[in-house]
């Protein structure tokens, strides 16, 4: 924001052209001037920074590299979503702990963005109950900061769950103290058909969206696309399902000795943390969803209403998509925030990118600064991404509109 | 024939009062009023519970867990820690000490706060200047006939507020000098501010606390060392700034592009124009963001638990690990969540309360 005239003691010469302006009033002169030595100030900065590192860790007997990566860890993972033991490498961990943190982070923004939008749609309810309790749900939670609120679901509420003998049981699912138990699905074979199945009835219901589109701007007659599609999509598989005589069972978990084996089990530390952040990020995200409806303005509900749309479509076709342009900027930066926010899983052990990484692998191996920055550069990625999609998408709705 | 106007009837009485307001806002139809009495019962019996826990059946005198008999919630296990609560593990005879600088700094906040105090610039002046230093003095200690009280005593509440508002006052003036980067016309300096920005909101502020207790003493020769309180602050005011920054920014967005250009006109240089013209105007708009970002910060200064401070969580989850006091973690957690919802609600209201007041105030605002 620099202006172009020069600074106020710089203009006065400007009546007198013999005089030249100084080359210290001079505004892109200084700026050149300041921005040089600004790039020493900080490349001094950094030679003294990188120069201290270096000798603070010969001292210490550390090599820096990436080599310890291909290392045996030697620590063992509770929840591993690929092939992972303790003969496995550091490169491994990194990618189990990235993979738990996605698996959260999916889990809890599928969650919280179902439970967000109810709330926050239910805080704009005509029903004065609905409006307050959604209202006491937003303002209690928000402003309970969610370490507290992970701290509260593992420690004091699922370390009183019964120990295994004890089990609590509820059709075939167990629920103690180690984790929450149930069958796993066993696809045989045959079951093939019904994923190519489920293809084709998404691959229909697209067709058939188009078709129904072309026809009402053509006749102006409405085809019930929505019904028919899900009809698909869950019609076509069943009967596959059956058409392949049912390839499918189920493992169930058994108690053997102490503890459950087989089936799925959903550790607590997933389940607090899970719990947790939808809880906290819903909040958020009611705040958001409510700020978008209220800003479509009144007008389009009733010019909506004037041109004959029953009140759903109203909803479907007016206010929904204007209300989405405002919700999804910032709907997409509490996604980022609660992907960022699962990595507090490491107050409670839930092997994370940060707990398994920047935890245990950075006190066995001491390589401070190669595991810091991996684990800054994956989150900082997510982020860069993040930013990219909300600028296309900005990009995009603004052409829309005007 | 009198053509006298009849005293008007009184609206039917299921229209008014309290029977009509729940036709209106409760039982509009049979759906509302459906969810109405399911949503009665719900919370109900989700509240009655909790408030025979809290309240009712709650045993709030005593010195021991054998004075909690009445299977509610055992508030003397927080009577009896509430000092270290508060105080961490500063000494007792000194804690006058902590009171002294929190009232000092409620009273300069009510200043800053009440709209009809006058002289708000020296309020401010002194909040993030002149307080900072007295502040520091009053607890670190150690000149003044102050006896010294080193950091690691520091905990409880008290240590949480002092993240705070230490990360707060700090990473302001950075934040400001970050935004005007960022809006510079000078390339470098706007790469650089852009770069600094998002790199620190792009990472969580875990990672950022990790590298400060973990690399920071890598950074710097071998002699200079760094106590964990302060390795901790730096870690929260660098990623702070980074937030303020954007807060600042906006602001600065929020003045219309006139102003720049009448500062341009009167022929004032940068600083002049941003100090005199832009700033003052900027940074009342700014303070509902700053508050918003404070309270944000109020809650993740919790987080400093992971590197081995006490601060209030901590300091609680510890005292429910006490084998004396073992079973009672849920009153602990209450409690923490109690004080926390206290300062970052009246905090919010407050801010929500000063947007529209400043809404109003500009009504001509983008």
């Amino acid at each position: 924001m620099s202006s172009d005239l020069p600074n106020a003691k710089g203009s006065t010469p400007a009546t007198d052209p013999s005089q030249e302006v100084k080359f210290y009033n001079d505004p892109a002169k200084r700026a050149l001037v300041f921005q040089v030595l600004l790039v020493l100030v900080i490349g001094a900065f950094i030679w003294f920074i990188v120069s201290n590192t270096l000798s603070n860790l010969e001292q210490r007997g550390i090599t820096t590299g990436f080599s310890f990566l291909s290392q045996e860890a030697g620590f063992g993972i509770p929840l591993s979503l690929i092939e992972y033991s303790e003969a496995s490498s550091y490169g491994r961990t990194f990618l189990v702990g990235l993979m738990n943190t996605v698996l959260v982070s999916f889990l809890g923004i599928v969650a919280a963005t179902i439970l967000g939008f109810i709330l926050g749609i239910a805080r704009l309810s005509d029903n004065w109950l609905i409006a307050k309790l959604s209202a006491v749900y937003i303002e209690i939670f928000r402003n309970i900061p969610l370490l507290l609120q992970i701290f509260f679901w593992y420690f004091a509420v699922l370390r009183a769950l019964p120990s295994p003998r004890q089990s609590m049981e509820f059709f075939g699912t167990y629920l103690n103290i180690r984790g929450f138990y149930m069958p796993a699905p066993v696809t045989e074979a045959g079951f093939g058909l019904v994923w190519g199945a489920l293809a084709i009835a998404i691959i229909a219901s697209v067709l058939i969206k188009r078709w129904a589109h072309k026809r009402q701007d053509a006749t102006g007659q409405i085809f019930p696309a929505g019904w028919v599609s899900l009809g698909l999509i869950i019609g076509l598989p069943l009967i596959a399902f059956v058409i392949a005589g049912a390839p499918l069972t189920f493992d169930h978990p058994e108690l053997k000795g102490f503890n459950f084996q087989g089936g799925m089990t959903i550790i607590p530390e997933l389940a607090a943390l899970w719990l947790a952040l939808t809880i906290y990020t819903a909040a958020f995200i009611a705040e958001t969803v409510r700020g978008g409806i209220l800003s479509v303005p009144h007008g389009q509900i009733e010019a909506a209403s004037a041109l004959g749309l029953p009140k759903t479509r109203t909803l479907r076709l007016i206010v929904i998509p204007q209300a989405m342009r405002v919700i999804i900027p910032p709907l997409t930066s509490q996604y980022l925030n609660l992907t960022k926010n699962s990595s507090l899983a490491t107050a409670i052990g839930y092997p994370d990118l940060v707990s398994v990484f920047a935890g245990t692998t950075l006190n066995q191996t001491g390589q401070a600064i190669e595991v810091i920055s991996m684990t800054m550069a994956v989150y900082l990625s997510l982020s860069i991404l993040t930013s990219l999609f909300m600028n296309w998408y900005n990009k995009r709705m603004s052409l829309v509109e005007r | 024939m009198k053509y006298e106007l009849q005293p008007t009837l009184p609206p039917p009485a299921n229209t008014i009062g309290a029977i009509g307001w729940a036709r209106k806002h409760l039982f509009n139809g049979p759906l509302n009023s459906i969810a109405t009495v399911l949503l009665a019962w719900l919370a109900f019996t989700i509240l009655a519970p909790v408030v025979q826990w809290v309240l009712i059946d709650a045993n709030w005198t005593g010195t021991a867990r054998e004075s909690c008999t009445d299977g509610g919630a055992c508030w003397v296990f927080i009577g009896q820690r509430i000092d270290q609560f508060l105080y961490g593990f500063y000494p007792d005879s000194e804690t006058w000490r902590l009171d002294l600088a929190f009232f000092l700094l409620l009273g300069l906040i009510l200043w800053l706060a009440i709209p009809k105090l006058p002289a708000k610039g020296i309020a401010a002046l002194i909040t993030l200047v002149i307080y900072p230093v007295i502040a520091f003095f009053l607890l670190t200690g150690g000149s003044f006939g102050l006896e010294a009280v080193d950091t690691h005593q520091w905990g409880g509440l008290s240590l949480t507020l002092v993240l705070a508002v230490v990360g707060m006052v700090a990473s302001l003036p950075i934040g400001v000098l970050l935004a005007l980067g960022r809006q510079s016309d000078m390339p470098i300096v706007k790469s650089l501010s852009v770069v600094y920005i998002e790199i620190w909101r792009g990472v969580p502020l875990i990672t950022v606390l990790f590298m400060a207790s973990v690399m920071l003493p890598l950074f710097f020769p071998e002699g200079m060392t760094f106590d964990k309180l302060l390795r901790a602050l730096i870690g929260i005011t660098m990623f702070q700034s980074a937030y303020m920054a954007e807060v600042v920014r906006g602001g600065l967005q929020a003045i219309p592009k006139g102003q720049y250009e009448a500062a341009d006109a009167l022929g004032l240089g940068y600083w002049q124009k941003m100090i005199l013209i832009i700033l003052p105007q900027a940074l009342k708009m700014m303070i509902p963001g700053i508050v918003n970002t404070f309270i944000a910060l109020f809650k993740d200064t919790s987080l400093v638990l992971i590197i081995g401070l006490f601060d209030l969580l901590a300091i609680v989850q510890a005292a429910t690990n006490d084998p004396k006091w073992i079973g009672y973690a849920t009153e602990g957690y209450v409690f923490v969540a109690f004080v926390f919802w206290i300062f970052c609600f009246s905090m919010s209201r407050y801010s929500q309360h000063l947007e529209k007041r400043l809404h109003t105030g500009h009504g001509n605002r983008a």
